[in-house]
């Protein structure tokens, strides 16, 4: 647990994502819940050896694809798949005001701010309105947790809300959705 | 104090607020000193929270001391320093000593400030911080959903900068915060009156000027000191090339008189951008300069004109 704890309060620094985000959506669909990855989800949980093996798995993969930090809610389908939570302030809801006019990060200015590179590869992939999702805080429980686990549970359904339409000023909690396991 | 900043925002003219820092020490007078050169000329002060990462006087406690000194402060709370147990415990704190504005942001880097080494805490974002306040004045409840059985009423303001990358997505950021709950916003510096008028323009065709009062940031420029660090050193700021020329064109004694005419110039232009509300002044340390800015733009807010015997 130290481990994780110490990878989530390790300064993050924005990840430049390692495949296209054409590639990344065009993942996420073999990826997409069904029945089979259901009972998997849930035999998995079941099974904490087999949990462990195949949470470092996903940890492998999203670390050298995504930068991934293991935050156990995946944001990365509606961010254009550049990972927020390597923002150093780990904002869910889009860039901060200290972006320099040429795109680099306040706090490393070496780097590209990852809001910005998640504008553009959302945006260019017609995925632009994702951004404008409402993210619910995150559960600091699910820190090293698998989120493909925890998206084919169902659990990740509440992590954003649109605030268009019917519902203009959604509310902060989720109900059941993001209690968790 | 009179209505403050929420009267004023009801009511049909510009308003004005200002900004006061508080001191890296405990004297209360500095505050004090402050607010009394701003009483009558601002609408409301804000109090910043630890301003640049650098550790001051906290900002609910600053914010007490500028309503003691009869001004309506707006306290800034970021979520740099405090996970949402501490925010939320602020926030309602604030509310039960009587502060009727506060203004949520996520807040600098540790690693701009005084405390490079402290931990970065940003358990909630900007965004999220609005929305937490949004759901304890109007839902009545903690995050965790226990209720409040005296609700908070303070007014709830946010901050956006309309200059930073990505810009297509300005308008946009402020629409999401307006949805999570942000009634006013205050923008950092404008210096490029055409630019913001765009971003401005935008926020009115998504139907968020009418539900956010727009409150612009400006303040003169007084060096060409001051010039390079809002430049090289202020993450965010947009000086327009023909601003930098300007200042680079007079004397270096009359950069500061240039630099203040520029700023008038600004906030008259300001005054004519429909769906905006109003200006929030920087003035960093120059506080008397405020009634001559307010004074020379002809944005006197009513209570000043009471004091000069008019209206």
């Amino acid at each position: 647990m130290a481990v994780e704890q110490a990878r989530d309060q390790g300064a993050g620094r924005p990840f430049r994502p390692q495949i296209p985000a054409s590639l990344a959506y065009a993942l996420h669909a073999v990826l997409a819940s069904n029945p089979a990855y259901r009972w998997l989800a849930a035999f998995l949980e079941r099974h904490p050896r087999l949990y462990r093996w195949f949470t470092t798995g996903e940890r492998v993969t999203k670390e050298r694809l995504f930068g991934c930090r293991m935050c156990g809610q995946c944001a990365l389908p509606v961010t254009g798949y550049a990972c927020p939570m390597t923002c150093p302030k780990q904002l869910r809801n889009g860039p901060c005001g200290g972006v320099s006019p040429d795109g680099a990060c306040e706090v490393d200015r070496t780097l590209r701010c990852v809001w910005v590179t998640a504008w553009d590869r959302a945006e260019s992939a017609g995925h632009g309105a994702d951004l404008d999702l409402l993210q619910r805080p995150v559960d600091n429980r699910q820190w090293s947790r698998s989120s493909w686990v925890n998206y084919w549970q169902g659990r990740d359904e509440g992590l954003a809300v649109a605030f268009t339409g019917a519902d203009p000023r959604p509310a902060i909690a989720a109900g059941s959705a993001r209690a968790g396991r | 104090m009179s209505g403050g900043l929420r009267a004023a925002l009801a009511s049909d003219r510009f308003v004005v607020t200002a900004e006061i820092g508080p001191p890296r020490d405990a004297d209360p007078d500095a505050i004090a000193r402050k607010a009394a050169a701003l009483r009558g000329w601002v609408d409301a002060a804000n109090v910043t929270d630890n301003q640049g990462a650098s550790v001051r006087m906290s900002s609910l406690a600053g914010s007490v001391l500028v309503q003691r000194a009869g001004v309506d402060p707006v306290m800034q709370l970021t979520c740099r320093d405090r996970n949402r147990i501490a925010l939320q415990s602020d926030l309602i704190g604030a509310a039960a000593l009587g502060i009727r504005n506060v203004l949520l942001l996520t807040g600098d880097h540790p690693t701009l400030g005084d405390h490079p080494d402290a931990k970065p805490v940003f358990d909630l974002d900007g965004v999220q911080l609005v929305w937490t306040a949004r759901t304890l004045r109007d839902d009545g409840t903690l995050l965790s959903g226990k209720p409040l059985a005296t609700r908070p009423s303070w007014l709830i303001g946010t901050v956006e900068n309309p200059f930073a990358p990505p810009a297509a997505l300005r308008a946009r950021r402020l629409a999401k915060k307006v949805a999570a709950g942000a009634e006013f916003v205050q923008t950092q510096y404008v210096f490029d009156v055409a630019a913001f008028a765009g971003w401005v323009a935008r926020l009115r065709e998504e139907g968020v000027t009418e539900r956010c009062a727009v409150i612009a940031g400006v303040g003169p420029i007084r060096s060409l000191r001051m010039l390079a660090f809002l430049t090289g050193s202020v993450p965010g700021v947009h000086v327009p090339a023909e601003l930098e020329r300007r200042l680079r064109g007079v004397p270096e004694h009359r950069v500061a008189e240039e630099g203040l005419n520029a700023c008038v110039e600004t906030i008259q232009a300001l005054v004519e951008i429909p769906g905006v509300r109003g200006v929030h002044l920087m003035v960093f340390g120059h506080d008397d300069e405020v009634p001559d800015i307010v004074r020379r733009a002809g944005i006197r807010p009513a209570v000043a004109a009471l004091q000069e015997g008019r209206q």
